[in-house]
């Protein structure tokens, strides 16, 4: 029998989007994102564990200005990703629902994010 | 009136035989994650950088070198874990699918491995 493609309910384009729905989705992509963070960070410790060599590459590209842009990008999507991880553990203890308490909790994730980013970087800055 | 046999309800398990397991793993590495990733931030800032001889150093420290092989594997299981989510919720055709599950349990489990020994061999002396 041949297969007919089955109807999906018509979503994402009909909606207006709401911070909490664009949450949702950058913590997907925060957390598909921090993959390629793991990857380089088992590139270095790998590289650590080869040789000088190695080692010096990798101290090299990501001492770069480009290497440095790519790991704020990645401090920035682990505290985001973990902000939104601790609001679903509130959501878990079935606190949180409330409409004020959801966009409230949507600009937490945004804020604490960018301002945690910033607090690392500028310590490592100053110390 | 369920469908169920008693047996059936009492194990609750579903048709992929492990229940709620998936869940529970996903939340308890989460919540493992907080601590351990905020350890990994000040990991990758303190040493990031150093040559061999100064990592030597600081993981021959068994607290630091403990911690670091709790994180990769708190935080590759966990990635595990949420790849499969991402794949079952996009993925649709059943080769491509599990073609894609078999990946994410190789490169998640591969990445861990690599570097687990790599902090031993490092933490034992380089």
């Amino acid at each position: 029998m041949a297969q007919r493609s089955r109807p999906l309910s018509p979503h994402l384009e009909i909606y207006k989007p709401q911070i909490t729905m664009v949450m949702s989705i950058v913590h997907r992509i925060t957390g598909v994102g921090l993959v390629l963070g793991f990857a380089l960070l088992t590139w270095w410790l790998v590289a650590a564990a080869w040789s000088e060599g190695a080692l010096e590459l990798v101290n090299t590209t990501m001492g770069s200005l480009p290497g440095q842009v790519i790991l704020f990008g990645f401090t920035w999507a682990l505290f985001h990703h973990m902000l939104g991880g601790i609001r679903h553990f509130i959501w878990d203890f079935g606190r949180g629902f409330s409409e004020k308490s959801r966009f409230g909790l949507a600009w937490f994730t945004i804020i604490g994010g960018v301002v945690l980013t910033g607090l690392v970087w500028a310590l490592v800055a100053w110390l | 009136m369920s469908m169920r046999t008693p047996l059936g309800t009492v194990l609750g398990l579903g048709s992929a035989k492990d229940g709620t397991t998936h869940f529970w793993h996903q939340r308890l590495t989460a919540l493992a994650n907080v601590p351990l990733s905020l350890f990994l931030v000040w990991f990758i800032t303190r040493v990031g950088g150093l040559d061999r001889a100064e990592m030597i150093v600081v993981l021959g420290n068994p607290v630091v070198a403990g911690l670091m092989i709790l994180s990769i594997f708190s935080i590759a299981w966990h990635m595990r874990l949420g790849l499969q989510v991402v794949i079952e919720d996009y993925v649709h055709g059943e080769a491509t699918k599990i073609l894609s599950l078999v990946i994410v349990n190789f490169f998640s489990i591969g990445v861990a491995v690599l570097s687990v020994v790599s902090v031993l061999k490092l933490s034992f002396g380089g």
